[in-house]
């Protein structure tokens, strides 16, 4: 009887095609906006996070600053600078920090053969790595530990660089001149998307071992330190462990936060999540607004079809049938076709999703993917719609005056 | 069996009343044939509704096998529908897209009775008025008086202890009229309580007892 039903409506849906297509549009339209608009947003937030995670993640960059207040006699406005050995202070005395590597920065001067190249030349230790996201090619590898204790002359080029000097995968193993002294390229920077950085992005480095860098240029000051955690949550913990060590070792206030210039990334990831948070749920908003105007549609072909049937929900009646059986019958056939409507949005998407995923927008919207979240959330409002469709012209049904419905 | 005292039933349109029944005493036992005549809004129908608990009286005691109906919600009224009560209607009331044999299910499912124990009891009905061949029909695919037995096989399905027909025979030829006749005196030899609305004396003069109605008030034929 419930197929019976269901092939009935089937009819009242071929007899109405033009009121069921648009009904079924607006349903169809309304899943599809928000899958697809939840989807794009799910994109865009883990793409701008990869990015973002291109310099590293959960990193402390750290700058010379100049102090604010007077202390212990010296005057405020003092130039706070470090030195390499400050990097080992802080290792052996912020328990928080896992990772810490000085870096020396500067412009250099590099020849290949006759050619000479313009590039910003970073020198910091093997741990560098680890925290910046630095991965080489394949056959390629990172400073390390024996290229720092012997000042090897060993360079890690970015992949920017690799391709002006030598072509694309053909930097490995060749030798340059950086300041007319002859290095030799151990790796090559597997490509990344970098959104963040500080002086200049990854692809356009060079890299050496910092010990050999002092060997040449014999730098007193280290331009900038970078150190991580053991614990992302340890963070802000450790940042005010560091001002204290450094506070006594340079002997600045170490409430004084101008004496040092520290750049928490953790609370790039804050901001990300918090901004991606608030645009999903605009996105969803706007979908959701599609949905209900498409199930204001669906409440209306019901009611038509209530007033069409009213003759046999009088009969129905006249036999029997509760008000209850009446009320779930028509609620379950809005739920058969919002659910039919979401189904086709589903499918819809899918094909949308695939679509734009061939089109090699990665790089901008990330590889779209409907999460099981988008759909579960998809599937509740759409439940939750139809229910409410439903519900109206369903009770409207139930509760006909049986002698006047009879009389249709 | 049927219980009626002082029985009103008042439409308020807003801004007019239509008094459809006015202080209706009524006793109907069971195992009678009764005819209800009158003219047009003489109230007939407002009667059989009542006695069919499709209605409620607006004020009065109306008790049907010994129990008041006059407290009972939505939910009692629906089951007294379907267990106590058949219903045949001088449209029939079929539903058009289902065949024979669903329409006479119908009223088995609303009270929740297995799928094989309904087909065998379908086809004891239609059998016994006498359209066993026809239960892959749909309503279109029989004549009138075919469809108004589908009624009657429909009305008998549940075994009810009173059968209610408004003028069953009101839309039919003579002839298929009478095969119906003939089947209502049938079901009322074999023990059946059968109430009947009729324009038509070559019917009320089989049954036993005629119940007079006039501007709702019933004329004669109370007990």
């Amino acid at each position: 009887m419930f197929f019976k039903n269901l092939l009935q409506l089937f009819r009242d849906v071929r007899n109405q095609k033009l009121r069921t297509f648009l009904t079924l549009f607006g349903i169809i339209w309304g899943s599809v906006a928000i899958i697809l608009l939840l989807t794009v947003g799910d994109g865009l937030y883990s793409v701008s996070k990869k990015a973002a995670h291109g310099m590293g993640e959960s990193i402390c960059i750290m700058w010379p600053g100049r102090t604010s207040v007077a202390y212990e006699g010296f005057p405020r406005g003092r130039y706070i600078r470090f030195r390499e050995t400050d990097a080992e202070i802080l290792r052996s005395q912020v328990s928080e920090i896992e990772l810490i590597s000085p870096e020396y920065s500067r412009g250099v001067q590099v020849r290949v053969g006759k050619e000479y190249y313009s590039a910003d030349l970073s020198a910091v230790y093997p741990e560098f790595q680890q925290m910046r996201n630095v991965i080489p090619e394949a056959g390629g590898r990172f400073i390390n530990l024996l290229d720092l204790k012997y000042r090897r002359r060993v360079v890690f080029i970015g992949d920017e660089v690799e391709k002006d000097l030598f072509g694309a995968g053909k930097g490995l193993g060749q030798n340059i001149f950086i300041n007319s002294i002859p290095f030799k390229v151990i790796g090559v920077l597997k490509k990344k998307i970098q959104s963040s950085n500080y002086n200049g992005p990854d692809g356009g480095r060079i890299i050496i071992p910092a010990s050999t860098y002092q060997g040449i240029f014999g730098d007193r000051y280290i331009s900038n330190m970078v150190y991580r955690a053991f614990d992302v949550k340890l963070t802000k913990q450790m940042i005010d462990r560091v001002y204290a060590v450094l506070a006594k070792v340079h002997r600045f206030d170490p409430a004084d936060r101008e004496a040092l210039a520290i750049w928490d990334s953790t609370g790039m990831d804050q901001f990300f999540d918090t901004f991606f948070g608030g645009f999903s749920v605009f996105l969803g908003i706007v979908g959701c607004m599609t949905l209900i105007v498409g199930g204001i549609g669906v409440s209306n072909i019901m009611n038509v079809v209530v007033e069409e049937r009213t003759r046999e929900i009088g009969i129905k009646k006249a036999l029997g049938a509760k008000n209850r059986l009446i009320l779930g019958q028509y609620i379950i056939e809005t739920l058969l076709v919002t659910g039919f409507g979401g189904f086709l949005g589903f499918v819809i998407s899918f094909g949308i999703v695939s679509l734009v995923n061939l089109l090699n927008l990665q790089d901008y919207i990330g590889v779209l993917r409907i999460s099981p979240l988008v759909a579960f959330v998809t599937i509740v409002i759409l439940s939750l719609i139809g229910f409410i469709a439903g519900w109206f012209p369903a009770r409207r049904a139930a509760n006909l005056d049986p002698v006047m419905a009879i009389r249709g | 069996m049927i219980e009626m005292q002082n029985i009103n039933r008042v439409y308020d349109t807003g801004r007019v009343k239509v008094h459809a029944l006015r202080d209706v005493n009524l006793h109907i036992k069971e195992g009678e044939l009764i005819a209800i005549m009158g003219p047009s809004g003489s109230g007939k129908s407002t009667l059989m509704n009542v006695i069919g608990c499709l209605d409620t009286p607006t004020s009065g005691r109306y008790s049907l096998d010994g129990k008041a109906v006059n407290d009972l919600d939505d939910n009692d009224l629906a089951d007294i529908r379907n267990r106590k009560i058949g219903f045949v209607f001088q449209s029939f009331n079929l539903l058009s897209y289902a065949s024979a044999f669903e329409n006479v299910e119908l009223p088995l499912i609303f009270m929740g009775m297995s799928t094989a124990k309904r087909k065998q009891r379908v086809t004891e009905m239609l059998a016994r008025v006498g359209l066993a061949d026809r239960m892959d029909h749909k309503p279109n695919e029989l004549s009138g008086g075919q469809q108004q037995r589908v009624a009657i096989a429909r009305a008998l399905a549940n075994h009810p202890r009173i059968i209610l027909a408004d003028e069953p025979t009101g839309n039919l030829d003579s002839a298929s009229g009478k095969e119906i006749l003939q089947l209502f005196l049938d079901l009322w030899k074999a023990g059946n309580t059968i109430i009947m609305i009729t324009h038509d004396p070559s019917i009320s003069e089989n049954c036993e007892r005629i119940i007079h109605l006039k501007d709702g008030m019933i004329e004669n034929g109370a007990v």
